[in-house]
């Protein structure tokens, strides 16, 4: 390939394994890391951004010979990805922060900055497969389903899809962390990160502290929610109900003999619905307009849906309303549906493309 | 520079010279104190943390902005001295702009109300003359590797009317106003890098002038460059540049892939680029400063690498131009 590749390096193992591999190749390589939750002094391992993890990138890049640039990010990863969240929690969703990080900060102002720094395309560190089928581009899952993150990108676009790459996906952790070790990178043995990036602590402390920090947010509820059934029987006083999202068993404080889960949250009430897990079960879900990775497709279109990014995936038909929203039917009904999620649709190990959840299908709806 | 050698006190660093006379006379270090402190609004951030410390903890801080050309006004600097006024602080050039600020008139006015001056002229020296005699401040402080001397040595000159209260204690070094084993070394590296300076001052000068000059004549050919601060007087070596519809983020990391080091804030911030204090003192508009690149030579360029700056910076000037016209389309 021709041209420069710039490597997103968040300092942690896989992106680290990454630059290591195309700096074997022959091609121009540039590290590039982003700055975007400024921590000040906070020192937390295994979280971006950290002045640990960002001077891991520069060492792992000295120890590929490549050049390393730090990109301050900040004020757009604010804007596109923190006060969205903050904003869906607040809205009573449970909102996916890094699809919308990959959307618009990875694969959005992170591609453009390195295209103006001369790259012609980007790689990193995902575990997901880019296939070139004719003239276009499909995103596939991993090969290794244990590791998939391709949930996390069923926004990109061809022209995002084309201009980057995932030299992972065909590899375990374990090849990954064994590749590292054998060549004696410096993060071999680092951990995983595994929670959102820029939230330490609780998100429940995070939501009230950003919204505090923002004025035009006003006051939010600060007293317990109202806990009723579907009867409308009010059963107990819970959190506030940012607290809580579909398909939640625990913290509700109830006491109740029966197993509860919350099966809605209202966030102009301050009120949580809880119901037995039978009552979860749905038929299916509305959603924002699809968003098709390939050609857009019409008609009724079978496939398998995953509704969050832990769920094994469920056969569904999905179609389209008069007002463009797209409604996929499930063939067994699901639990935890949650407005804020997204529904990723796959072919086998395609992603098609997605939708954002904005409420269930109720039985027989 | 005129000072006497008594009146040399040689510190590890100029942040630990500019730090220990604001405590000296500001006490920033205790829980409470009280009075007032007079700063231009672009000091190095080893006066203005100190002054910010100094507010924390109950002192009052007037910050006297420069001028749009990058200079503050000895008569606005001279007007914010109050009754309890402990120190004023007054860089000789900024770090950034280069700009060369009016030390020995507020040194007048300072001196008529009896407040004692610091001027910080870390970036001045080795580039223009220094003489204190002539500056007419109480403290001066500068650092060795500013000029091509070795890091790990500064000179802070205090004038024989003032005392200064050690920051450092434990040892009789330096007539007890600094303790802790001297970097010899460094300092003798010190020391004849002042030496030489003086002796090629003019000769300097007249070089780094004629690089910033050319570099900035050819910067016309390129197009939609605004050098900041041209018309005030300025340091020969520094030019500070803005392209309004570039990023200078992206233009810093082009120009190092390319082999040049250039900055967008003070050298110390390189490669983390924060908002410059000093680009916000001159009151810029954002994509201004978004846009701001300084550009320092040193005696060892040549004016063949001035040369091949301009047509490194003007190819990719007009890549990242087109490539805004493509993604605009």
């Amino acid at each position: 390939m021709s041209g420069m590749t710039a490597v997103a390096m968040s300092g942690g193992l896989d992106s680290s394994v990454v630059a290591w591999m195309l700096s074997r190749g022959d091609e121009e390589i540039v590290g590039l890391s982003m700055l975007l939750w400024d921590r000040g002094e906070e020192v937390v391992h295994g979280r971006c951004c950290g002045a640990l993890d960002l001077g891991d990138a520069r060492r792992v890049a000295e120890q590929c010979g490549i050049p390393h640039y730090t990109l301050r990010m900040e004020k757009e990863f604010r804007r596109s990805v923190v006060d969205p969240f903050v904003d869906g929690y607040l809205a009573g969703t449970t909102p996916v922060p890094c699809t919308r990080c990959n959307t618009w900060i990875k694969f959005g102002l992170f591609l453009e900055r390195a295209r103006q720094l001369g790259a012609q395309r980007i790689a990193t560190g995902h575990y997901a497969r880019i296939v070139r089928a004719g003239d276009q581009f499909e995103l596939h899952a991993a090969r290794y389903r244990d590791k998939d993150q391709s949930y996390y990108l069923f926004e990109l676009t061809q022209e995002q899809l084309s201009t980057s790459r995932f030299p992972l996906g065909e590899k375990t952790k374990d090849e990954v962390r064994s590749l590292a070790r054998e060549v004696g990178l410096r993060v071999a043995e680092k951990g995983e990160s595994m929670e959102l990036c820029f939230v330490s602590g609780g998100i429940r402390e995070f939501v009230e502290r950003e919204a505090a920090a923002r004025p035009e947010i006003g006051e939010i509820a600060a007293e317990g929610a109202t806990v009723r059934d579907r009867a409308g029987t009010v059963l107990g006083r819970a959190e506030p109900y940012y607290r809580y999202t579909v398909g939640q068993r625990r913290g509700l404080g109830l006491g109740s003999p029966e197993r509860l889960y919350v099966l809605g949250v209202d966030a102009g009430a301050n009120e949580i619905v809880v119901g037995g897990r039978e009552e979860l079960l749905v038929a299916g879900l509305m959603g924002s307009p699809m968003h098709w990775i390939g050609e857009r497709q019409t008609g009724e279109v079978e496939a398998t849906v995953k509704i969050r990014a832990r769920h094994a995936g469920v056969r569904c038909r999905v179609s389209t309303d008069e007002a463009g929203r797209t409604v996929v039917e499930f063939d067994q009904p699901q639990h935890g549906v949650a407005p804020g999620q997204a529904a990723v649709l796959y072919q086998g190990t395609r992603v098609l493309g997605g939708c954002w959840i904005e409420s269930a299908l109720e039985n027989g709806s | 520079m005129a000072a006497e050698p008594l009146e040399i006190v040689f510190t590890g660093s100029g942040t630990e010279a500019n730090n220990a006379v604001i405590e000296s006379c500001c006490s920033v270090s205790h829980l409470e104190t009280s009075g007032h402190l007079v700063v231009s609004a672009f000091e190095h951030p080893s006066i203005e943390e100190s002054a910010a410390r100094f507010e924390a903890r109950g002192g009052r801080v007037t910050r006297v902005a420069p001028g749009t050309d990058g200079v503050v006004d000895w008569r606005d600097f001279a007007a914010a001295m109050e009754d309890d006024t402990r120190l004023a602080c007054l860089m000789l050039a900024n770090n950034e702009l280069g700009t060369v600020q009016p030390v020995s008139q507020a040194a007048v006015s300072c001196r008529e109300q009896s407040v004692p001056l610091l001027c910080d002229a870390t970036q001045a020296a080795g580039k223009i003359e220094v003489n204190v005699v002539d500056l007419g401040a109480d403290f001066l402080v500068l650092a060795a590797h500013k000029f091509h001397g070795p890091l790990g040595a500064a000179a802070l000159w205090v004038s024989g009317r003032r005392d200064l209260t050690p920051l450092l204690v434990g040892g009789g070094q330096e007539r007890r106003r600094r303790a802790g084993t001297l970097n010899v070394a460094a300092i003798v590296g010190l020391g004849t890098t002042c030496e030489l300076a003086a002796a090629e001052l003019d000769d300097r000068a007249r070089l780094l002038a004629g690089l910033r000059d050319r570099f900035e004549a050819g910067l016309r050919t390129i197009g939609g460059a605004l050098v900041h601060c041209a018309d005030a007087p300025r340091l020969p070596n520094t030019s500070h540049i803005a392209f309004r519809d570039l990023s200078a983020e992206v233009l810093l990391i082009r120009l190092d892939l390319e082999g040049f080091a250039v900055s967008t804030g003070s050298a110390c911030a390189a490669g983390a680029a924060e908002v410059s204090p000093a680009l916000t003192a001159l009151g810029l508009e954002e994509d201004e400063i978004r846009g701001s690149l300084r550009v320092s030579f040193g005696i060892t360029n040549s004016p063949d690498e001035v040369d091949d700056l301009l047509a490194a910076l003007g190819r990719v000037v007009s890549s990242l131009r087109q490539g805004a016209l493509v993604a605009r389309r």
